[in-house]
């Protein structure tokens, strides 16, 4: 078991490191460096040199690389070049931002998502199902700027009930944060329920067609008893890979809806460092993301792990 | 000699089997609204250029921001562009890109995968540890940095697009040609002869088809969200270019005043997202693969 975890643990890293690679052989690779990319036309003489030797670009790639990497390993993304400040300076309140307008999104979307999709399995092919999925199918295939636009145009403009654009500075405390970002989480959570809960329909609807559950109908246990003690357990834990998945799925989104909203998170940051041709930034950012989404699989992989006694001993036995 | 008899058959009936894939996606309403909306974009997409009322790049400081009327169906933008044209066009755009980055995604990705699911072993884990990768770089900023570093025209987006969708497509290509790979036919395949490049081609490829076209049919929606999304942020195709990403973003700070030119590219996009998205299910479906499970990876 522990073995295991480790294993999973060294397959994450070396995915990192992987993706450490390609952001910056990507960098190294793609015309320009770092310096000329952000100095545009003003890139030459004391500047440039300047530049160059803030980054360290007068040393080989192989080098810089590993300099970088163990920089990085130690948490100290480097220098950012727009802010002009150490790198972890600016991340920090985007972080918290995006932090706490993900896990709001999540807290809301998860449960309600169970719900809808034990709703919509259990009554399979009746009005509450064929509602509900009409709706699911809905906000699940159109993209995040548009439902966010429409949010915006209805709640904000045509109803007036909640500000549109959200102006907050990015040290806004928690709860300065909580009241203005009811517009944004309605947008992230909307699309991940819609995901989540057609996944949870499926999976439902699988275990009770199974041997199992035919068994305890026959038996005569009550329906609801049989639906929370038999069906939910098993229908839950293939889910949560998926879940996790979709999670990481959507950090794409939310960059969208970040900038929608005019959000001071992660996902503005993305838009403003690569406008600003900023790329220790970007490189900063593409493995904190990607540390995210390897991060949040492992810990699903890892609560499959422990809440299934028998995928625990098939795996060993691997 | 058994599975030349095999294909021979399947030759002759290729068409009647495409018309009866259609005949059952069509079967079920979801089907067959959803091909509808595709085959209107599609033919929208196709006479656009002739239908078009007015130059899609023509500005007119005289008629900006006017509301719908009998000369302007949906109204004009704030540079005076007419939004009708512009729409109508936009689709165009849309399905041009993604159309050849869905191709080059199939392409790439569905033959990746089957030479990683054939061959096995150390190359077949190197290539899965790369493409797992890049699939945990978000797709966003990865597209982000390529157009950012190499500008935005149709020629670099393509590509892009068909490379960063085509990763998925490897995985499923891949885990398709394992389970095909150990069935009895390829085996007698091998023991009479066959070259590995007639057996991908006669054996693998017909088995592993159906699951492949699938997965493309969902990347072609979601590269469509990419793709106007990348739009919308500003780092898609560049103005004046009719496209419906960058309408939606031009058109959003007017909005309160001037919604008509936000509401026909949200309902052009959004139609044809669903309309897509239906017809890949329907697909899915009517080939007897459940895609319902599966996290949008």
């Amino acid at each position: 078991m522990l073995l295991l975890i480790l294993k999973r643990i060294g397959l994450g890293l070396i995915t990192l490191f992987i993706v450490s690679l390609i952001t910056f052989v990507g960098v190294e690779v793609l015309p320009g460096d770092a310096c000329t990319t952000y100095l545009e036309r003003e890139a030459y003489g004391a500047a440039l040199d300047a530049c160059i030797k803030r980054l360290g670009l007068d040393v080989p790639a192989y080098e810089r690389y590993l300099d970088w990497a163990s920089n990085v390993a130690r948490g100290d993304f480097g220098y950012s070049l727009s802010g002009e400040m150490p790198i972890n300076e600016v991340l920090g309140p985007r972080v918290k931002n995006s932090l706490v307008l993900a896990s709001v999104s999540i807290l809301i979307g998860i449960p309600l998502a169970i719900v809808l999709g034990i709703i919509t399995a259990l009554w399979r092919d009746k009005l509450p199902d064929i509602m509900i999925s009409t709706i699911t199918i809905f906000s699940m295939t159109i993209p995040e700027f548009i439902s966010a636009t429409l949010l915006i145009l209805i709640v904000a403009i045509w109803l007036g009930w909640l500000p549109g654009i959200v102006i907050i500075p990015s040290d806004a405390t928690f709860y300065e944060l909580l009241s203005n970002i009811i517009l944004p989480v309605v947008a992230i959570s909307m699309i991940m329920t819609a995901h989540m809960a057609r996944m949870v329909r499926s999976s439902v609807i699988q275990v009770m067609a199974s041997d199992y559950v035919q068994m305890a109908i026959l038996k005569g246990v009550p329906y609801w008893k049989m639906v929370f003690r038999h069906v939910l357990p098993n229908a839950l834990l293939p889910a949560i890979n998926v879940v996790a998945l979709t999670i990481a799925w959507l950090l794409g989104g939310v960059v969208v809806t970040e900038v929608v909203f005019n959000y001071p998170g992660l996902g503005r940051l993305v838009i403003e460092s690569i406008s600003n041709r900023d790329l220790p930034v970007v490189q900063a950012l593409a493995i904190i993301l990607a540390s995210i989404y390897v991060g949040i699989n492992l810990i699903a992989d890892l609560m499959t792990l422990m809440l299934n006694p028998r995928l625990k001993s098939l795996q060993i036995r691997k | 000699m058994e599975s030349n008899l095999i294909t021979e058959d399947k030759q002759k009936n290729k068409l009647e089997k495409a018309f009866e894939i259609l005949k059952t996606m069509a079967s079920k309403p979801s089907g067959l609204i959803g091909l509808a909306i595709v085959l209107f974009h599609v033919v929208l997409a196709l006479i656009s250029p002739y239908i078009a009322p007015y130059d899609y790049k023509a500005i007119s400081p005289n008629t900006m921001l006017l509301a719908p009327s009998a000369e302007h169906w949906f109204g004009t933008d704030s540079l005076g562009r007419d939004v009708f044209t512009r729409t109508i066009l936009g689709g165009r755009t849309a399905l041009t890109v993604t159309f050849f980055g869905s191709l080059i995604a199939l392409l790439w990705g569905g033959l990746l995968g089957i030479f990683c699911g054939l061959v096995g072993g150390k190359i077949d884990d190197v290539v899965m540890r790369v493409v797992d990768a890049f699939l945990s770089i978000p797709w966003i900023l990865a597209m982000l940095l390529i157009v950012s570093l190499l500008g935005t025209s149709t020629e670099v987006l393509i590509p892009a697009l068909g490379f960063f969708y085509g990763k998925g497509i490897v995985r499923v290509a891949r885990a398709a040609t394992h389970d095909v790979i150990a069935k009895d036919f390829i085996v007698s395949a091998r023991a009479r002869g066959h070259s590995n490049m007639s057996i991908i081609w006669n054996e693998i490829i017909p088995n592993v088809r159906d699951a492949i076209l699938v997965e493309g049919a969902m990347r072609w929606s979601w590269m469509l969200l990419g793709f106007s999304s990348l739009s919308f942020l500003g780092f898609g195709v560049s103005p004046p270019t009719p496209d419906w990403g960058l309408m939606i973003s031009n058109a959003r700070g007017l909005m309160s005043f001037a919604y008509w030119s936000v509401i026909a590219p949200i309902v052009g996009l959004s139609s044809l997202i669903i309309g897509i998205n239906l017809t890949a299910d329907a697909f899915a479906k009517a080939l007897g693969i459940d895609r319902s499970t599966k996290a949008p990876v």
